[in-house]
């Protein structure tokens, strides 16, 4: 984490509230998306009594708080929140279950949260994750799940709110699920998300694509997507391809060569520099599937973002022409970064 | 002249639970880290042929370390046990409560071992890491590391004692010593694979042969560096790198391609509904920009190999078609070579 980062947030960022009753998993999660800890070494995270505050800057500035499980932002009399800076300029609230504990005290917390915020602050999306679902079997899972839905939603109705911005999402931290959950939550704060999945429609179609991503390469959310349906496979094989691009990035690409080296490299028979040498002066990757000649393409973007394709059967032959239209839409990317961009500069909100 | 097929016997031996089976399903056997759990205790010796390339076969025997078991392996089996063995990998849970007792187990193995294969190499690994927390890994494995020397050298002595032979347990300076080697493992990273693959190098015939062509191939191609994998366990069979490559300050390398590639090999296995064995992928290609390019590609039958280079067009296409050109020069990997002896 970066210290700098997080002692001066940026400004008109949104912000993700992590909230839920304490060894839910809060902290593990933030870990796991937003440094990298692996999965298992979550055991060792000791249970924080401040609240914790991250930031990620990538295509967009977010900031993720963390809070510890017993504070009671509502309900504790002797502190007084300063609701409206904690609520003020929020993006999300998510709201954490553990799944594998009674979560009877978690659904009352969460049910009295969501009155208090309808009453101020209603346009802010709650997303719950029903969490630690790994081990747990398909049926149970969405058993717990429809259970969670119902009561919320009886309670709601039953004080009138009948269509309070409430999603829910099964998540583990073992498994792709949590980045998934993340990425549905991270889509609805991109302003003109519309039209960047209307790019990626248009590339899947020219280059007869099966199913593209734009990865937030640092933390594998995806920020946008074809309009064909949701495919959890599809998401979970891109993610992984992600994961070993960056690692051979990290192992082959992060370290400084000696000048020799290039010198013998740029001299005869070459006559050229290592820039002029290369078809592309970004990162592409490509891979294919044995079993049907399935490829599958990444091409970088910009700093933090990567376009990640699975292709049709038998299209590696036509990698020319596909890759002309992937530069083109590279292209476009770039523009409407760089206009989004500005526009959360000129209006704060 | 190219040598002929290997027997090796290998020993898997430490306390029931330590994690023995696991890691030979998980390297062996393409098992994920997670379905270990389903895993039941080993009844007896759980025997496997492994073939490994062409032109090696390993004799696992996976021992149920059960006590009842160990005590008999010692006893009425002892001469079948331990007879022949090339390498002894025995495994001790870092999590155990009783290290005293796991330690007098190891020295009776120790002392079997030097009666009936004076000449095998033992292998200890320091299992299931990952229960510690990464900050104390270190000085924790070493502490462990200075005890099983210690009992080590005190077995040995006693050993020598009862039967004086100077050809493989040498007597040096700080007591006598055994060809043994240790390393800190856990099913749930790459340490696993650093420590196979070092059991491995020592064991797969014509190491020689390989190395000499695969600098040859690394000098022809302009490569900084090339890995060998063996196609089922993925471990680094062999490895060749330039002078800058030998540069690249990530030590750990060769396990972290292992274990990254062995993961990816599940990934797209789960995509396909294939089974994980098939052969999953062919032709990765990356090119970072001008930094660097690689590809890793279907070699021989029973191998794959990464190629980290140059960036270039010219150079990495030229370099994929000598690759392929190169192919009948590393036959030998596949197959016992016609001109071998009988066994
Ligand atoms: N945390 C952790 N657990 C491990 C590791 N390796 C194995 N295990 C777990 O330890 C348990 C026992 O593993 P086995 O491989 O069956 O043990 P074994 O040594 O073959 O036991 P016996 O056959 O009875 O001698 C399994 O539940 C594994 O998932 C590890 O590196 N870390
Ligand atoms: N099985 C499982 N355990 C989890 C998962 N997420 C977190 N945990 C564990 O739950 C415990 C509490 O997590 P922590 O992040 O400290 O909770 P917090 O108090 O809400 O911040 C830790 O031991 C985690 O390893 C998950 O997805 N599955
Ligand atoms: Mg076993």
């Amino acid at each position: 984490p970066d210290a700098t980062a997080q002692q001066q947030p940026a400004k008109g960022a949104p912000r993700l509230l992590l909230m839920g009753q304490r060894r839910s998993g809060k902290s593990s999660i933030s870990s796991v998306v937003f440094h990298k800890l692996p999965p298992n070494e979550t055991l060792f995270i000791e249970s924080t009594a401040r609240i914790q505050k991250d930031s990620l800057s990538s295509f967009m500035d977010v900031q993720i708080w963390d809070f510890p499980g017993q504070i009671e932002i509502f309900e504790n009399s002797n502190v007084t929140f300063d609701i409206d800076a904690i609520f003020g300029e929020i993006g999300a609230l998510i709201w954490v279950i553990d799944a594998q504990d009674d979560y009877t005290e978690s659904v009352a917390r969460l049910h009295h949260t969501i009155l208090n915020l309808q009453r101020s602050y209603p346009q802010i999306n709650i997303e719950v994750f029903i969490h630690k679902v790994d081990g747990l079997s398909d049926d149970y899972k969405f058993d717990i799940q429809r259970n969670i839905t119902i009561q919320i939603q009886d309670e709601l109705s039953d004080q009138g709110i009948d269509n309070a911005p409430v999603n829910f999402h099964l998540t583990s931290i073992y498994d792709h699920s949590i980045f998934e959950a993340f990425s549905k939550v991270i889509q609805k704060l991109i302003p003109r998300l519309g039209q960047l999945e209307a790019m990626l429609t248009n590339l899947c179609r020219t280059c007869r694509f099966e199913k593209a991503y734009l990865f937030d390469v640092n933390t594998k959310i995806y920020i946008a997507t074809d309009n064909t349906p949701e495919d959890m496979s599809s998401y979970e094989i891109c993610c992984d391809f992600v994961d070993v691009i960056i690692d051979f990035t990290e192992v082959y690409g992060s370290w400084p060569r000696t000048q020799q080296w290039r010198d013998r490299l740029e001299g005869e028979p070459w006559d050229q520099p290592l820039e002029d040498q290369v078809a592309c002066d970004r990162a592409e990757a490509g891979m294919i599937l044995s079993d049907s000649q399935r490829p599958i393409m990444l091409r970088e973007v910009d700093r933090f973002l990567a376009l990640v394709a699975i292709m049709k059967e038998g299209s590696y032959d036509k990698m020319p022409q596909i890759n002309m239209n992937v530069d083109v839409v590279v292209k476009g990317l770039e523009e409407f970064f760089r206009i989004t961009k500005q526009k959360n500069i000129v209006e704060p909100t | 002249q190219l040598k002929k097929v290997k027997k090796q016997k290998v020993l898997l031996m430490g306390k029931s639970g330590s994690g023995k089976s696991s890691m030979r399903s998980i390297i062996f056997s393409n098992y994920l880290a997670r379905d270990t759990r389903r895993l039941g205790a080993t009844i007896d010796i759980d025997l496997s042929h492994v073939k490994f390339l062409g032109n090696l076969t390993l004799n696992l025997w996976d021992c149920g370390g059960q006590e009842a078991f160990m005590e008999n392996y010692l006893s009425q089996q002892r001469a079948h046990v331990f007879s022949n063995v090339g390498v002894l990998i025995y495994v001790f849970d870092i999590e155990s409560r009783d290290v005293e007792r796991d330690l007098a187990t190891y020295v009776n193995i120790i002392s079997a071992l030097g009666q009936y294969s004076r000449e095998a190499k033992v292998f200890v690994l320091i299992h299931k890491m990952d229960l510690i927390q990464s900050t104390n890994r270190e000085a924790i494995f070493n502490q462990r590391v200075a005890v099983v020397r210690r009992k080590t050298a005190e077995a040995v002595a006693i050993l020598h004692k009862h039967q004086p032979s100077p050809s493989s347990l040498s007597e040096s300076e700080g007591g006598i010593d055994l060809d043994m080697h240790l390393f800190a493992t856990s099913i749930w990273d790459q340490s696993l694979y650093k420590a196979w693959a070092s059991i491995i190098h020592d064991l797969v015939p014509n190491l020689g042969v390989i190395e000499t062509q695969l600098a040859s191939l690394g000098v022809a191609i302009d490569a900084d560096e090339i890995l060998l994998f063996e196609r089922t366990s993925f471990l680094v069979v062999s490895r060749w790198s330039s002078h800058e490559g030998d540069r690249n300050p990530y030590g750990d390398r060769f396990e972290r391609m292992s274990n990254i590639l062995k993961s990816w090999k599940h990934t797209c296995s789960k995509f396909t509904g294939t089974p994980r064995n098939a052969e999953q992928f062919t032709e990765f290609e990356y090119k970072m920009g001008p930094t660097f390019s690689m590809f890793v590609t279907k070699f021989t039958a029973n191998t794959y190999i990464l190629v980290a280079m140059p960036p270039g067009e010219a150079r990495f296409n030229s370099a994929k078609l000598n690759v392929a050109a190169a192919r009948p020069w590393f036959k030998f990997l596949d197959g016992p070579p016609v001109s071998a002896g009988p066994p």
